[in-house]
């Protein structure tokens, strides 16, 4: 199957995809076998609030990167009921002029019980599509409020996309969301109160204060069904990714992401291999002992680790 | 992970082929699959069979539910159903609903369209067709 992704197989990458997705055994070696062809596709995130018209930018960027000969990866997220564990997915009905187009590959994603705007194999699905070779892997949050930073951690450059009347000067200040911006995309931006919206985070900026040679997010006012300005958030967006090559962040960027990754991955493993080892029950003795309040957890944990003398 | 049995989330792409310009209908059948549990890629109007089957491929589901109103059904089902073939996935359920005359279902079943649910159809009937259908793929039991 990875041969396949390689070889520009778009049913080998979608089944790969679906494979990374549901955490199947068999993901692991693929990315494994592709790992080395990734890093080379400049990942770009798109977040905001709720109907601040995200689809239809992603929609729009990727026609400006197609007219400049670029191959662009969608990879659309949107949220799982918590309650049913269904989902629809429906940002592919802002994305329908990009059909038929086959430098163009979409992938609509779901949650999956995951809270920080991506699902938990958002990165791991990325990482295909860079190893399939497009250029750019534009990244599309959930609808996202004023904590859901994750896409900042797996993207290179962060679009936040506002909209005129989505709140005042003071939503400007608070934290979250709006410090993870590399490009701001002040969207709709006929409506009344556009100019209002640039102020406040012009403002916001200003107070930021940042040091000469430091990276100031651009401010670039869209509407994006029209396709106005777009072409001049891409290049705001190349801007960035020129600014992280040239000033060494790249590379910094890059080895703090696989440390997180690593990490992860460290944990993960050896709490498996701890479950795995423990003899059958012992777990459950110590669920029933801290249950009943004759063990504390933090005792039981230090015991279900330290006990063996591996 | 490893340990625990990865889940296999059903996907299903719901279209709406052709000119008709309502879509109710499919709005709720794709609401009803996804208070089953599904995930459910909903593409909107005006959908080619080659958009649909595009989306079918990068999307990797498991089904296609087509609504069609406009009567144009006897060429949209039988192309979407030849293209499916001619990129390798035949194995992708496909069933529709919308205003589809009797006399035309028996042909429709023939090119491989598993079901047609016409106007009135309960959603629990489509969920359970479209779960068991699903099912019984995945266990490598024939289609009948």
């Amino acid at each position: 199957m990875a041969a396949g992704v390689s070889a520009g197989d778009a049913r080998a990458l979608a089944r790969l995809i679906s494979l990374v997705e549901d955490e199947h055994p068999s993901a692991r070696a693929a990315l494994a076998a592709l790992y080395a062809r990734t890093g080379r596709a400049h990942l770009v995130g798109i977040t905001g609030a709720p109907g601040t018209g995200k689809s239809t930018l992603v929609n729009e960027m990727a026609k400006v990167y197609r007219r400049r000969g670029l191959t662009v990866g969608i990879v659309a997220v949107d949220p799982t009921s918590p309650f049913s564990g269904g989902a629809i997915l429906g940002d592919r009905v802002r994305m329908r002029e990009l059909a038929g187009d086959p430098g163009i590959f979409i992938r609509s994603m779901a949650t999956r019980g995951s809270l920080g705007g991506l699902a938990r194999a958002t990165s791991d699905v990325v990482k295909v599509l860079d190893a399939a070779g497009y250029d750019r892997v534009l990244i599309e949050t959930v609808g996202a409020g004023q904590a859901e930073v994750d896409i900042a951690k797996t993207a290179h450059t962060t679009i936040v996309v506002e909209a005129p009347g989505f709140g005042d000067d003071i939503q400007a200040i608070k934290a979250g969301i709006l410090e993870i911006a590399d490009v701001f995309a002040v969207n709709k931006a006929d409506r009344e109160g556009a100019d209002s919206t640039v102020t406040a985070l012009e403002m916001m900026l200003d107070l930021n204060g940042g040091e000469p040679g430091c990276w100031r997010p651009p401010i670039v006012k869209t509407v994006a069904i029209r396709g106005d300005g777009v072409p001049e958030l891409v290049d705001r967006v190349e801007a960035h990714y020129d600014h992280l090559r040239q000033s060494g962040l790249l590379a910094r960027k890059e080895e703090e992401r696989v440390r997180d990754e690593l990490v992860a991955l460290v944990q993960h493993e050896l709490t498996e291999a701890l479950l795995a080892s423990l003899r059958p029950g012992e777990l459950d003795e110590w669920v029933q002992r801290v249950a009943r309040r004759e063990a504390d957890p933090y005792t039981a944990a230090r015991n279900l680790v330290h006990r063996r003398d591996c | 992970m490893e340990g625990a049995m990865p889940e296999e989330k059903i996907r299903i792409l719901i279209a709406k082929p052709g000119l008709d310009g309502h879509d109710r209908g499919a709005k709720v059948i794709a609401r009803a699959l996804r208070d089953a549990g599904m995930e459910v890629i909903y593409t909107g109007l005006r959908q080619t069979p080659e958009m649909i089957v595009e989306a079918a491929l990068q999307e990797d589901v498991d089904a296609i539910g087509l609504s069609i109103l406009s009567g144009a059904h006897m060429t949209l089902f039988p192309r979407v159903i030849q293209l499916l073939k001619e990129k390798g996935l035949e194995d992708v359920l496909v069933f529709g609903g919308g205003i589809i005359p009797d006399q035309d279902v028996p042909e429709l079943k023939r090119l491989g369209v598993r079901g047609i649910f016409g106007p009135g159809t309960s959603t629990d009937t489509i969920v359970e067709f479209v779960r068991e259908e699903i099912r019984r793929h995945r266990a490598g039991e024939p289609r009948q």
